[in-house]
């Protein structure tokens, strides 16, 4: 007998794992986390002294944790398939790198902008070198996006393949518009040459430390978040949305209110994920709104078992940590790779790599 | 003097025992609080026509169900009943006619959800529950409170809503089943948890789409047992093909052919009538 594909509660896996083994694990995963940054501050020669490389490379990858997070709450648990994420990703982004390009530019204009010979800031540009009006910028700018698109979508009723194709559209509409230089955002080079944030030096050790501790505590956060909605009657209703839609409005519940608020909340997750991902990683451009990337995250997910709320940070974690191992070792067999995984996980892992992992304790 | 005559429309639908489908029956039943239905009548359909692509699937239908009353539509496949649920809950919407619930809500203006919400359950030809969940979270979704966002996001079962649950779980007997996920029941018991799901969502009229496909001989008599329990208190409109089972439920049977009503009346007065037997028969 197969148990049906979605678990609505977390603790119905971590019964069958053992709800002391998986808590144990977590917690250890957890003080590694936490480890790190510090370990990072030791000085060089330092046995244990965790290089600024792998620093950076493990923050992206919580980064990219907190996204499929966000893409599972919309796929798995409220059946929207959404290829478009890494637009909100990047809106999130290129609103911190705005603020810290006013920060590397001083009292002049960024240096694109020079380049252009402009001679004032675009109007979306103003308060941005203000730190809390660039992390409002941060939630309003993916939010409201999501916000109008999301009432559009779901109030025309547009579901299933319709849905995924109309947000891989916009991303890449998104990219389009990125690209130009007349937008403002620094055309096809992005944004980089970071200096300070907050007069912080941006490459010293504490700053690094700081930021990836604040990525650790967005992805924990999330993490709760994702959880007491899944517990919740909420989480319930939308299990119920994504299996019965009409079932559901027979019953007196309006699906629009519903999927309007999780696709808003995950795209301002997404949006949180880009702001804390650029100071690390140091560079923001149009490339991230690529559809190729959003359709990655849907791997992530799908990869790590949908529906749940492990499964997507497994799965943006053992993905993205092959990647970089691959593209060091065999660079040009890396896509081959991705590829394959894909294929042997929709084959044979119909509920992902924490499916597996249940079907073993049990 | 000449006296004005007054127009028909005015009138109020005469009781017609002859059964030609516009006689409003049930008057003097109570209906719950909140819903107009000062004649007695909680569901008028009055010369509704619904046409997908040129095909007319209902044609000038009219028909009234009273206050608490149990009330069969049978009729061949492609008849219009499932199209005539589909105009009452709002998922399709007529060309012209009228279509109120109780006196004063106009179903055509309404959305599925506002019609849900106003009291008119549905339960489908094919049973739909929903699979991932357990029985038990199944009724809570179902049952009737405020089902807003925010609402869903901070509610919680107190204690009377955990007894309600409890109560229509003995019902339908699911009560050892509580905590499977509802994929995993038989057919016949998804039957009786889509039945639970509209018993705790407490409608004032139920719509029940072939209730008792796919149950075996103990079921549909306990089924029939359990509508005729429910008449009174609510009104029913059950769509079957099971004659034995209407037999044994209706007081009152309406036949549908070729998107309107054939013929009306006791189970024996339609199946004594020409027009029935033909459309049945063939011949």
């Amino acid at each position: 007998m197969t148990m049906p594909m979605n678990q609505t509660l977390l603790a119905r896996a971590s019964a069958k794992l053992g709800p002391q083994a998986s808590m144990a694990i977590g917690l250890l995963v957890l003080a590694v986390l936490l480890a790190m940054p510090l370990l990072h501050l030791l000085p060089a020669d330092n046995a244990l002294h965790v290089s600024a490389y792998s620093l950076t490379l493990v923050g992206k990858i919580l980064c990219y944790c907190i996204v499929a997070l966000a893409l599972d709450l919309v796929w798995g648990y409220a059946g929207l398939l959404s290829l478009g994420h890494g637009l909100f990703f990047a809106l999130g982004g290129y609103a911190m790198g705005m603020y810290l390009m006013r920060e590397a530019a001083g009292d002049g204009l960024p240096a694109f902008m020079s380049f252009l010979a402009w001679t004032e800031l675009p109007w979306y540009w103003y308060g941005t070198s203000n730190f809390l009006w660039a992390l409002c910028l941060v939630v309003l700018a993916p939010g409201l996006l999501a916000l109008v698109f999301g009432f559009f979508a779901f109030r025309s009723r547009i579901k299933g393949v319709y849905f995924s194709i109309m947000t891989q559209a916009l991303t890449f509409a998104g990219m389009l518009l990125f690209f130009r230089n007349e937008t403002g955002f620094g055309g096809n080079n992005g944004f980089t040459n970071f200096r300070t944030i907050l007069g912080f030096d941006i490459t010293s050790a504490h700053t690094r430390a700081v930021l990836f501790l604040a990525t650790v505590v967005l992805l924990v956060a999330s993490l709760y978040l994702g959880w007491r909605l899944a517990r919740s009657k909420f989480g319930r209703v939308l299990t119920a949305l994504r299996d019965a839609e009409n079932r559901l409005m027979f019953c007196g519940y309006d699906p629009r209110g519903y999927k309007l608020f999780i696709w808003v909340l995950s795209a301002v997750l997404c949006g949180l994920a880009g702001a804390l991902y650029v100071p690390q990683v140091g560079i923001i451009n149009p490339s991230e709104m690529s559809p190729t990337n959003s359709i990655e995250a849907a791997v992530w997910v799908a990869l790590g078992g949908r529906g749940t709320l492990i499964g997507p940070l497994l799965g943006a974690g053992l993905v993205n940590g092959m990647k970089s191992w691959f593209t060091v070792a065999f660079p040009e067999y890396w896509l081959f790779a991705l590829g394959f995984l894909f294929i042997v996980v929709t084959l044979f892992l119909p509920k992902g790599v924490i499916g597996l992992l249940r079907r073993k304790s049990s | 003097m000449r006296a004005t005559p007054v127009p028909e429309f005015m009138l109020e639908p005469a009781y017609d025992p002859s059964g030609s489908g516009r006689d409003p029956i049930g008057a003097g039943a109570l209906a719950s609080k909140g819903l107009n239905v000062r004649h007695g009548t909680i569901l008028t359909l009055e010369d509704i026509n619904v046409s997908f692509d040129g095909f007319k699937a209902l044609t000038n239908l009219t028909l009234y169900i009273g206050v608490g009353e149990l009330r069969c539509i049978i009729g061949p496949n492609g008849a219009g009943k499932t199209t005539m649920m589909d105009v009452i809950t709002g998922k399709t919407r007529p060309d012209n006619g009228v279509a109120y619930f109780g006196e004063t809500l106009d179903l055509t203006q309404m959305s599925e959800v506002e019609i849900a919400q106003s009291g008119i359950g549905r339960k489908f030809q094919k049973p739909t529950v929903f699979e991932a969940l357990s029985v038990f979270e199944n009724l809570e979704l179902a049952q009737k409170t405020n089902k807003s966002v925010w609402a869903s996001l901070r509610a919680k079962l107190t204690g009377e809503q955990k007894d309600r649950i409890d109560d229509v779980l003995q019902t339908i007997k699911l009560d050892a089943s509580r905590q499977r996920p509802a994929g995993l029941l038989s057919h016949g018991q998804k039957q009786f948890l889509e039945i639970g799901m509209l018993l705790v969502q407490d409608p004032q009229l139920l719509l029940l789409d072939e209730p008792v496909a796919g149950m075996t001989d103990a079921e549909t008599e306990f089924t029939a047992e359990l509508f005729k329990s429910l008449a009174r208190k609510h009104s029913l409109m059950v769509v079957e093909h099971d004659m034995g089972f209407v037999g044994s439920i209706a007081d009152h049977v309406t036949v549908l052919h070729q998107g309107s009503v054939l013929a009306e009346g006791s189970l024996e007065q339609v199946q004594a009538d020409e027009r029935v037997i033909e459309v049945y028969l063939g011949r």
